[in-house]
């Protein structure tokens, strides 16, 4: 179905189930209960969830299938970002114009940078990277603060032209994302139990879209064109002996996600119209790279579950302040109370990134193929049958190939 | 006039002359070896051949066309393949994908986008390949990881993927080096499957005569950027010359 196989089809359709009930699944815990915290299915996070999984999607195209290595693919998320809020400043406050911009400027710019740093591979690749995005955060701060509002970031305000809609809402309100009519922020509450649902239309149509390029990017790695990227991971020099040009593959592989990435930046700013330059900073850069690895680049689903695993580390644990540890240990004598507490500290609230840290360096050296690579060994482990040991004879018994799925 | 002619070929490196004034003529559909010491300059030779490096003067022309200048990847384009002495081949891919991008390279050229296609709707393409595998005996292999090959085998699939694009010319560095007799045997077999099978000019570099007395009808011998002799393979044997050249360049 779709041009995917059997296999691939049931796979998409559970990503599916599991985006759209991601505000069901996500609030596992009654309100009332002490771990309510926990809950992550909230609007904001939820949208962010989605937006950062299609920013991890994109970069998984490059990194994960060439194997060249961005350390700058937040300026095409900042780019996107002011390009969808310059266009709900001029055009209207419609969503999909402002989505349009951002993914042609974006990948605008990705045609620019990559043809410039894929002129080099490995660390000189990422460097060069690295430095156009700094460049561009420099430049966002200073020169170009007429388009990109500087340290202030770029905002609405209450007399934009807005070609195809108003200034003002007549309560003399500035006017609000829409998808034609549909308010991004519009939500609907639904009370169970103890249990308090939010339906969120910003969240739905981020999800949607990141269904759609989900679906595009496993299009692309069982196409050839996803082979002959894999095959510039491995080797360019039987590439070019081979009659390839390996420099289009990759640049079209550089593009596609600095589009990916734009369509990120635009729908942040679709969810929260302002824009602003810490968006392109190298850290952010970086996180992506996090998510990246930590899920299992590569892979399908590796980025969505770092993504989604990022996010939720960094909005819940670092919510988790003493006076919710100690209401945790409140059941432990007082003296030992306080020494759990106090190592258990470190961890979490603003020590969320120590707590990330540990669990990267954990995965990286022992499960180098991320997430995705730890749930293939658990399903394994599970399995009834014992497969026959492929080591004992590899001429006649071969291994069924290290598939590029999941 | 032979279907390549290198002509006044000379390549320096800094003070060394590892070319100088090469002049070659292979001709179609024939197997011609080339031959030499270490530091000979055969493997700069074929180097220049394939487009990796340019010749400080003289000029190397395939069908009529100039090579210099163009990119290893056009020259491929044209016709001329190349088997390494260590077998390059897609180690991270599964057998059958390394032989489905030659076929992909051969039929789009350098590059084509088709991002949103799939493998499985080219059924030309598929059955090349499944049927390039089955000649040289590696179908039942197809969905092995490349990688995980044993030398002979990543040998076979390398000669696979060249073949697989019809080249007019193979050019082979050493593709015997390092191999268990046995391995060189087998592989002795597959170029002379090759050669008898179809349309194709083989030019090979390589150390082990036993290979080049079974395989070759003109051997050059190389000493010193040069070339010393070009005869028939009987005659190469006994000429003082070349075992000249041997002695000296060992001793
Ligand atoms: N890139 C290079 N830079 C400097 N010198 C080089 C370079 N490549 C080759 N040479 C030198 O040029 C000479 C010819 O080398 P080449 O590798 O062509 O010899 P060969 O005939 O292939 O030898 P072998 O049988 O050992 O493979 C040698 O002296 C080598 O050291
Ligand atoms: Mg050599």
């Amino acid at each position: 179905m779709l041009g995917l196989s059997r296999k691939d089809t049931s796979f998409l359709l559970i990503v599916i189930f599991l985006t759209l009930a991601t505000p069901l699944l996500l609030q596992p815990f009654p309100e009332d209960s002490a771990l309510a915290q926990f809950n992550a299915g909230y609007p904001d996070l939820m949208q962010r969830f989605a937006i950062f999984g299609i920013f991890a999607i994109g970069f998984n195209i490059l990194f994960g299938l060439t194997g060249y290595l961005s350390f700058g693919h937040a300026a095409f998320l900042g780019v996107g970002s002011y390009s969808a809020v310059w266009m709900f400043k001029l055009l209207t406050m419609n969503v999909i114009p402002a989505l349009i911009l951002a993914v042609i400027v974006s990948g605008l710019f990705a045609l620019l940078i990559g043809y410039v740093s894929l002129r080099r591979s490995g660390i000189y690749f990422s460097i060069l990277t690295l430095a156009f995005a700094q460049m561009m955060f420099a430049l966002a701060y200073s020169v170009l603060t007429p388009i990109t509002g500087g340290e202030t970031g770029l905002q609405l305000s209450l007399n934009d032209p807005r070609i195809l809609g108003v200034s003002q809402t007549p309560e003399g309100n500035i006017p609000v994302p829409h998808l034609f009519g549909l308010e991004m922020r519009d939500s609907v509450q639904w009370a169970v139990g103890g249990w308090e649902f939010t339906f969120n239309a910003g969240y739905y149509f981020c999800a949607v879209i990141a269904i759609l390029v989900f679906y595009l990017s496993m299009r692309i790695f069982r196409s050839p064109f996803g082979m002959m990227l894999r095959a510039v991971k491995t080797n360019q020099t039987r590439m070019n002996y081979t009659g390839l040009n390996p420099r289009p593959y990759t640049l079209a592989a550089f593009v596609i996600s600095g589009m990916y990435a734009g369509l990120a930046g635009g729908l942040m700013a679709a969810m929260d119209p302002l824009a602003g330059a810490e968006r392109m900073q190298w850290t952010a850069s970086g996180e992506v790279v996090l998510m990246t690895i930590l899920g299992g680049a590569g892979t399908l689903m590796g980025p969505v579950l770092g993504a989604g695993f990022i996010k939720y580390f960094e909005n819940i644990f670092s919510k988790i302040n003493d006076n919710v540890l100690h209401a945790w240990f409140a059941f432990l004598p007082d003296g030992l109370e306080d020494v759990v507490v106090a190592i258990i500290h470190p961890f979490v609230g603003k020590g969320w990134h120590l707590t990330l840290g540990i669990l990267f360096m954990l995965v990286v050296i022992f499960l180098p193929g991320g997430l995705v690579e730890g749930y293939r060994r658990l399903t394994r482990a599970f399995r009834r049958t014992p497969r026959p040991d492929p080591r004992r004879d590899p001429e006649h018994h071969p291994g069924p190939v290290p598939h590029v799925g999941e | 006039m032979g279907i390549l002619e290198i002509k006044g070929v000379s390549k320096r490196f800094g003070g060394l002359k590892a070319l100088d004034d090469v002049n070659i003529s292979i001709a179609e559909n024939s197997v011609h070896a080339i031959i030499g010491p270490n530091g000979a300059g055969k493997s700069t030779l074929l180097n220049v051949l394939v487009g990796k490096l340019v010749p400080d003067a003289g000029s190397v022309t395939f069908e009529n066309q100039s090579l210099l200048g163009r990119k290893p990847y056009e020259i491929n384009q044209l016709g001329v393949a190349r088997v390494f002495q260590t077998p390059e081949i897609f180690g991270d891919l599964s057998v059958f994908e390394n032989m489905l991008v030659p076929l992909f390279a051969h039929r789009d050229g350098t590059f084509r986008m088709h991002a949103y296609e799939t493998i499985a709707a080219e059924r030309d393409i598929v059955a090349a390949a499944e049927a390039m595998l089955d000649e040289v005996n590696m179908l039942e292999k197809r969905d092995m990881h490349a990688a995980s090959l044993s030398r002979g085998d990543k040998r076979r699939l390398e000669m696979a993927m060249c073949l697989s694009q019809e080249p007019k010319l193979l050019l082979l560095d050493e593709p015997t080096a390092g191999m268990a007799r046995a391995d060189t045997n087998n592989t002795i077999d597959l170029l002379k499957q090759i050669r008898d099978k179809r349309d194709i000019t083989m030019a090979i570099i390589e150390h082990d005569m036993h290979v080049v007395f079974s395989l070759a009808e003109r051997v050059t011998v190389m000493a010193q950027g040069t070339p010393l002799v070009e005869d028939a393979p009987e005659r190469i044997k006994g000429n003082p010359k070349v075992q000249e050249a041997y002695l000296g360049g060992h001793g």
